[in-house]
């Protein structure tokens, strides 16, 4: 029996892959960039935010939770995957309330860096303007609900890593919200601390960090200069 | 940037809704190119002609969001006059800061601003020459159609620039990712 090499096909591109591992993951350590939000390989998929949408052998999955397989064709840079990809991106816009010109993580933001990626000029849809809340008990970080787009990494990492259990997602469609573990549901009142793995994975600017905003002028921020997509960081999640 | 001047000039009209005048700054921000600008198009209804209201028109460019009663009457004025309409800015592309407000009920905030707040008068101002506020702020195309988006707050004098002249030499405009800002 002749051995299979351990190769899918990206976009055309030949990608190498150890047993296990998901597209996604194989793909960014091939430096192929698959836009992706709620993904990283730190912590187990969830595959809710549908960025990382690929068409395997002609049929649609998410990237970040199908397992790479010898001789797989997969399609991710196609005009029609990045419409798609667009229109999930204004459905997060208009669902949250996401004021860029005046938030601190402007310019750090996956959410932002991937709509300029896919040149996303506008928002769309009707927007829902859901008042959501802002809990700034905690001395050292703030939890804006406003920006959440719900992705569950700082519940992933508060669990998986952190072992605390601080965060979950509670409600449903437009109500679902971020709830913090503690006898009071404030943040200041958890056992969340500033050291923990939950504080600086948020990809949006939900999760921020006190006293430190706009400490980067513009011009020096991580998706200034270059597309998310050509910054050698995006694998790895920077605050 | 060398382009032959049109046979006729293209009219263009502005307008700020509510906004802070600054995507109109960014449009003097093009500095010199101005010269160029005029060149090819002739500047109706704005607040740089200081006319008040608009003929048929080629292009708008409006800032800022929808707020208030006299808002919705000139966006409306402009998609009447105007082949192409131009959402200019945060404001205009999705509701931007004025848009803040959306999560408060407007008469409390009239109320807590005009009656609560030491130094006022008790009283809502109710002159009937006052435009009254919508409910919510709305971003330009959830009030009328609009053809193209130019984000950011402001948009840079160079993306300006660059938007405007694709549109009047019938290029599908594009923005380069230093251009493309939301902030």
């Amino acid at each position: 029996m002749t051995d299979i090499p351990n190769t899918f096909n990206l976009d055309g591109e030949r990608i190498h892959f150890e047993p296990g591992e998901t597209i996604l993951q194989a793909a960014l350590k091939a430096g192929h960039f698959i836009p992706h939000l709620c993904a990283n390989p730190e912590f187990t998929p969830h595959g809710s935010c549908k960025l990382c949408l690929v068409v395997v052998n002609n049929r649609s999955g998410s990237a970040c939770v199908m397992k790479a397989l010898p001789g797989l064709e997969v399609q991710s840079d196609t005009p029609d995957l990045n419409h798609r990809r667009r229109t999930l991106l204004q459905m997060l816009f208009v669902e949250g309330n996401h004021f860029c010109p005046g938030c601190e993580k402007s310019g750090n933001c996956k959410l932002q860096a991937l709509a300029y990626d896919l040149e996303m000029f506008n928002d769309h849809f009707t927007h829902f303007f859901q008042p959501r809340e802002v809990d700034a008990s905690h001395p050292d970080f703030f939890l804006d609900r406003n920006r959440c787009i719900n992705c569950e990494l700082c519940v992933r990492a508060s669990r998986e890593v952190d072992g605390k259990n601080v965060f979950g997602i509670a409600g449903r469609s437009l109500e679902a919200h971020i709830v913090v573990n503690s006898p009071t549901g404030l943040l200041g009142d958890s056992t969340f601390a500033k050291t923990d793995r939950a504080a600086e994975v948020c990809p949006v600017g939900a999760l921020l960090p006190k006293e430190v905003g706009f400490r980067k002028p513009i011009g020096a921020r991580l998706y200034d200069s270059a597309p998310i997509s050509q910054t050698p960081t995006a694998v790895k999640e920077e605050v | 940037m060398n382009m032959r001047p049109p046979m006729k000039k293209l009219k263009v009209a502005t307008a700020s809704l509510s906004g802070c005048l600054g995507c109109h700054m960014s449009l003097l921000d093009i500095d010199e190119r101005l010269l160029e600008l005029v060149k090819l198009v002739e500047f109706d209804r704005s607040p740089i002609t200081d006319i008040k209201s608009c003929g048929p028109c080629d292009i708008a460019l409006i800032e800022g969001a929808v707020c208030n009663s006299e808002n919705v009457h000139v966006l409306r004025e402009l998609r009447r006059n105007c082949k192409m309409l131009v959402a200019v800015g945060a404001c205009a592309v999705t509701g931007g800061l004025p848009a803040q407000r959306n999560r408060f009920d407007v008469g409390e905030i009239l109320e807590r601003c005009y009656c609560e707040m030491p130094g006022t008068q008790s009283k809502v101002p109710d002159d009937p020459e006052l435009p009254l506020l919508l409910d919510k702020v709305y971003p330009l195309n959830e009030i009328v159609r609009v053809d193209y988006f130019i984000p950011g707050c402001p948009p840079s004098g160079d993306a300006l620039w660059k938007y405007l002249t694709d549109l009047i030499s019938g290029r599908m405009p594009r923005l380069d990712y230093q251009s493309f800002r939301f902030d």
